[in-house]
């Protein structure tokens, strides 16, 4: 099972490699520093409000949320063997790694669906 | 070298060989856990694997933010509180660091994972890196706008 999906995880892998690498950065800037340190000032709720309820932000932050979460999963799931020498517990940090990652995507999926 | 011992009668042959009674045990040296701490250029390798728990940290630290917004006023202001704490102001300047560090070898690297032909020649390296530069100046500044106009 988890030789045959390989494929997919690899390319879950740099997909969310690549989102990682365009998006985290300036919303880590902003979010964790800017604005708590009032470089810049932090957008009001409402408009943060008004700017969650379009469709195409919410595609957005599924897509922000999720496949980093994937690529975290791939990537760590290797630190552990490699780095930790844990390669006896493939599956188990399989399933956690992989687990966690489907679990922040379904409630991202959640949260994000039930917007009225 | 070590002992060798036919596979016992209904022992199916794995692809993937996992460690049986039967297994020849091979002379290993023990290896510390520390052993990237040697050489520069492990030392960077596992930083670099090292980077996946921070882009995890900031993806959840979006879930977080579109919880707390959805859940009202109060909670985002609550959220907005929690991120002004020295915890959260150093564990993001932290994951900050590691996150560009991320991308910046991301994007070093591209060239290799994609190589894109142009009229039947290779684009350079150089063109595809500065492409993704390029890309990302023009990503983070939409981003920013888009916040920050509200």
């Amino acid at each position: 099972m988890l030789k045959r999906i390989t494929p997919l995880l690899w390319l879950l892998f740099s997909a969310g490699g690549t989102v990682a690498a365009f998006f985290l950065p300036i919303h880590l800037l902003l979010t964790g520093l800017a604005f708590p340190l009032g470089w810049l000032e932090a957008p009001p709720y409402e408009s943060l409000h008004r700017l969650l309820m379009h469709p195409v932000t919410r595609l957005y932050l599924l897509v922000l949320i999720s496949l980093p979460l994937f690529h975290w999963a791939h990537r760590f799931r290797y630190t552990l063997y490699d780095g930790l020498q844990l390669k006896h517990l493939t599956v188990l940090i399989a399933v956690l790694c992989y687990g966690t990652a489907l679990a922040g995507t379904a409630m991202a999926a959640y949260l994000l669906w039930t917007i009225p | 070298m070590g002992q060798v011992a036919a596979a016992p009668v209904g022992y199916t042959v794995k692809s993937e060989p996992h460690y049986t009674l039967y297994h020849p045990r091979w002379y290993r040296r023990r290896m510390s856990v520390w052993w990237w701490l040697h050489n520069r250029a492990y030392t960077f390798f596992v930083l670099r694997e090292i980077t996946s728990i921070f882009v995890a940290f900031a993806s959840l630290l979006y879930l977080w933010q579109v919880r707390a917004l959805l859940q009202g006023p109060q909670a985002y202001e609550g959220f907005l509180a929690r991120l002004k704490t020295p915890l959260f102001l150093t564990l993001d300047t932290v994951a900050l660091l590691f996150v560009l560090f991320h991308a910046i070898t991301w994007f070093n690297l591209t060239p290799k994972a994609m190589v894109v032909r142009m009229g039947g020649r290779r684009v350079p390296d150089w063109a595809i890196i500065g492409v993704n530069y390029a890309a990302w100046i023009v990503l983070s500044g939409a981003v920013a706008f888009a916040l920050l106009r509200g």
